[in-house]
């Protein structure tokens, strides 16, 4: 299996190869609900419903399910 | 920003689009197929190899992570992708960008942990890993079977599935299922793998558990709650046609979903949907109407015709789906008054109640206002308030302002 | 179903909730007729910029004096109203626009409304996002933007616990000391106030009233991207001249972090259809760009369109109607509505209960624009103008 090296929110984690952001997120919280600032994950899985919204390479409001990762990719959650 | 041109355009790469997408190539016709997600093979074939044997061709174009964004102009369409904007002109569109699943609220529902039932099947094909974990699928529908299938497979322990439809009414289900050999093979095939996991009928979930991240689950089965430790739950209620695409281009649609004739033409000259977007019905009928489609397109009336008969049994079935999973009244009173329905926006079901339309609760709540421009929360107060949502606004998917504003400069032809 | 009141108010949009609320506190019996939903039409469309222009003496009067009501009322709105005093800060591109900018200023000085000129150094301070190449700009400070469907409601809830009613139904024709709805009820009234916005022309449809269409694009949540609501000075030019089309630079910061960006305006000859004009609405995101670059990379989330309902003069009609007895206008407020929304309802309560008005109504008259000109409530007139 093909590794790849990614950091989420600067830490280094590796992960198979052709996973999505989503997936090397693992159900970690990856944002603050607006209102009450809840954390929120990955919840349709298929880029509908824009809970799994990261920040992926400077590009901001990213769905992580429907992204792949890539060798080096950094991204940021906001929880 | 890029413009291009092709003879057909094919929106969703999944199985209704593949088939189209194959005839249209094998007869030389010049062939835009786009997706939003990575790679083709629709949400069924998620991570597969579907479409390899297409890709390369040289007349196809292949544009995954992929959005349609706007229908600008006649014969045209706005697409994004992560190397910027892209202006698409065809003569033809074949719409078959499929379905999305109905997710209801329940208390807990926004917990991190809980996610749709095709949901987590979606993340386990893009790698997610479940092994040893606790999973509860819970729901209605034969997703929740397929589900638990990956879910398996992928070395989770899925130690409850909650179907909440009565065990009457998936038994009929089941004893017309001779109807359609193929599937009747299927869910046999699936109940011997599934033989270990406990399946309770008129099952529903109450409530999940946990403060920061979910913990466990409280189900209701009959008049008796029980509550299990899990890592995750995954919850769907059936799917959805994705209708924001072809409301944007004005097709008619009718309960749901979109209008076709026997040949796949929807309202609009030169549209055309195939797949679950004219009626959920799975992958047969999604690949029937594709073919269907594809050989209307190319020109073959008499044959589009001759497969169109076909259609009817798995129009049938699609019917049978829905009768037989039908919602339980309970699954509509789940909500308490705190409980979120419009994730985006944390717009509670108390204040919702208050309103008497969609329009109201949008205007006067904010609901469906976020980025899913109401994806998820106006399908749900459909089921809970009965509200119809006729429709979202302009672009299909958020988009960057600069693809929205346009200026095509470079011109590529397919 | 016969019902009577005192005064019947047609439309439960922000102009006739705020009447509704000025006519009760009056101690009137008012009755409010609404159809859809409570704010839900030119409300709900528009920016809710509270802005005073000086398209007119008379413009500014009344949308002075809505910006100020409005200001002692923001305590009291509800959070939902989003109201936000940012102010309006007017760029200026070049040095015509900002010997523009120092005519506006000494006549918001002359009225005693704090302003300041801004030089092109003390612009990317205040706004560091702006494209380079400014000549300057004219701060408004205590301006303000707010939500106008929740500003709407509230109204409502305020004229309705002083004893108005809220009625459900659509009104189909002016009758005789009343109004026919669609289901065949009818009401009677003494009065009636005819406050439906571009729908007024489906009674009255000889009103001089021309649906303006205007283009709208929100985005995602930006918080701290912008400060202030940011208008091109050549707005005014937009907003009163009578091009076909136009488009001009309006960024607002909703309190949300969301972006609100305008503005477009074009006669609406083919109906109230609300589709997108994409090429204007590429031309207006095009001028967006050009003022605020950053705002390319930023996520959209939706854009509409919504009807202004504009005169020939660009001044609201409100006042009684000629020719019809006891029939009230308050309509035709094309992009300023919610901004005199509450300066409006209390000069036509002030006339319809014949105390004198603060501000000269005479401008407003409906039927100004006919050769019929018949005077209106001399009374009151005479006392606010001597």
């Amino acid at each position: 299996m093909t590794l790849i090296h990614i950091k989420i929110n600067g830490e280094s984690v590796t992960v198979a190869a052709h996973s999505s952001v989503a997936a090397a997120l693992a159900g970690r919280p990856n944002r603050l609900s607006v209102g009450e600032t809840a954390p929120r994950a990955a919840f349709c899985g298929m880029g509908v419903c824009f809970e799994c919204r990261v920040t992926i390479d400077g590009q901001s409001q990213q769905r992580a399910c429907q992204v792949l990762v890539r060798e080096g990719m950094e991204i940021l959650c906001d929880a | 920003m890029r413009e291009l041109a092709t003879e057909l355009a094919i929106v969703g790469a999944g199985p209704a689009g593949l088939a189209a997408a194959e005839i249209a190539l094998r007869h030389g016709m010049p062939v835009c197929l786009i997706d939003d997600n990575p790679a083709p093979g629709g949400q069924i074939w998620r991570g597969g190899q579907a479409g390899a044997a297409m890709a390369g061709h040289p007349k196809l174009r292949l544009l995954t992570a992929t959005r349609v964004v706007a229908a600008p102009a006649p014969n045209c369409l706005l697409l994004e992708s992560a190397d910027g904007a892209s202006q698409l002109s065809y003569h033809r569109l074949l719409l078959a960008n499929g379905a999305r699943e109905r997710l209801l609220p329940f208390p807990g529902w926004t917990l991190p942990g809980v996610t749709g039932a095709g949901g987590l099947q979606a993340l386990v094909k893009s790698g997610l890993d479940v092994r040893g974990k606790k999973v509860i699928i819970a729901g209605s529908g034969p997703l929740l079977l397929a589900t638990a299938l990956s879910l398996k497979a992928a070395g989770a322990q899925v130690i409850q599935l909650a179907e909440q439809a009565s065990l009457a009414s998936v038994s009929r289900f089941a004893l017309h299922l001779w109807h359609w050999p193929g599937k009747l093979t299927q869910a046999l095939m699936l109940g011997w793998q599934l033989q270990q996991v406990p399946y309770a009928m008129n099952t529903h979930v109450r409530a999940a558990l946990g403060n920061d991240r979910l913990q466990a689950v409280r189900l209701r089965r009959g008049d008796e709650e029980i509550e299990l430790a899990c890592d995750w739950l995954a919850v769907g209620y059936g799917l959805l046609p994705n209708l924001e695409l072809a409301r944007a281009l004005g097709c008619k649609t009718h309960h749901g979903v979109v209008e076709v004739d026997h040949v796949m033409r929807t309202s609009r000259r030169d549209v055309f949907a195939a797949g679950e977007l004219t009626g959920i019905g799975g992958v047969d009928k999604a690949q029937l109407e594709g073919r269907i489609a594809g050989l209307l397109i190319i020109g073959e009336y008499d044959r589009a015709v001759a497969l169109a008969k076909r259609r009817r049994r798995w129009l049938r079935f699609a019917a049978a789906l829905e009768q037989h999973f039908s919602l339980q009244p309970a699954i509509a009173q789940l909500a308490s008054a705190d409980t979120v329905v419009c994730r985006c926006e944390d717009v509670r079901f108390g204040r919702l109640a208050k309103c008497g339309s969609w329009r109201e609760a949008k205007l006067h709540t904010r609901c469906g206002m976020g980025p899913c421009q109401g994806r998820l929360c106006g399908a749900a107060c459909e089921t809970l308030f009965g509200w119809q949502n006729a429709g979202s606004r302009p672009p299909v998917f958020p988009a960057r302002l600069d693809t929205l504003a346009g200026n095509p400069s470079t011109a590529e032809v397919t | 179903m016969n019902r009577h009141c005192e005064v019947l108010i047609i439309g439960a949009g922000i102009v006739g909730c705020a009447l509704a609320e000025s006519l009760a506190r009056n101690g009137l019996a008012v009755t409010i007729l609404e159809a859809g939903v409570i704010g839900g039409g030119c409300t709900a469309a528009g920016m809710g910029h509270l802005v005073a222009l000086d398209g007119s003496p008379a413009e500014w009067a009344l949308s002075l004096a809505g910006v100020q009501r409005w200001q002692v009322r923001a305590h009291a709105l509800p959070a939902a109203a989003e109201y936000r005093e940012c102010g309006t800060l007017w760029l200026a591109s070049s040095a015509a626009e900002m010997n523009e900018a120092e005519r506006k200023a000494a006549l918001y000085t002359n009225y005693g409304v704090s302003c300041q000129l801004l030089t092109a150094e003390a612009l990317y301070q205040h706004e560091p996002e702006l494209a380079p190449g400014l000549a300057g700009g004219l701060l408004v400070q205590d301006e303000a933007v707010m939500y106008p469907p929740a500003a709407c409601q509230w109204l409502l809830e305020r004229a309705q616990a002083m004893g108005a009613q809220l009625l459900r139904g659509r009104a189909q024709r002016l009758e005789q000391d009343g109004v026919r709805l669609e289901d065949g009820r009818c009401l009677r009234a003494r009065q009636i106030v005819v406050a439906a916005g571009n729908q007024s022309r489906q009674l009255l449809p000889e009103l001089p009233l021309q649906p303006r269409k205007g283009q709208l694009v929100i985005t995602e949540r930006y918080p701290g991207k912008i400060h202030h609501q940011l208008v091109e000075l050549g707005y005014l030019q937009s907003a009163h001249g009578n091009a076909g089309e136009s488009v001009a630079f309006n960024v607002q910061p909703r309190a949300t972090g969301q972006l609100l960006i305008g503005s477009s305006r074009q006669f609406a000859d083919t109906g109230l259809a609300d589709e997108i004009d994409w090429p204007l609405l590429q031309k207006m995101l095009a001028r967006a760009f050009h003022y605020l670059p950053g705002l390319r990379s930023l996520q959209a989330i939706r854009t509409w369109a919504g009807f202004r309902p504009a005169t020939p003069d660009k001044l609201p009609l409100l006042g009684p109607l000629a020719g019809h007895p006891g029939v009230w206008l308050a309509t035709g407020h094309e992009g300023l509505g919610v901004t005199t929304a509450l300066s409006s309802a209390e000069l036509l309560s002030s006339l319809m209960i014949g105390l004198p008005p603060s501000i000269d109504p005479r401008p407003f008259d409906p039927n100004r624009f006919s050769n019929a000109n018949t005077p209106i409530c001399p009374h009151a007139l005479e006392d606010a103008l001597t």
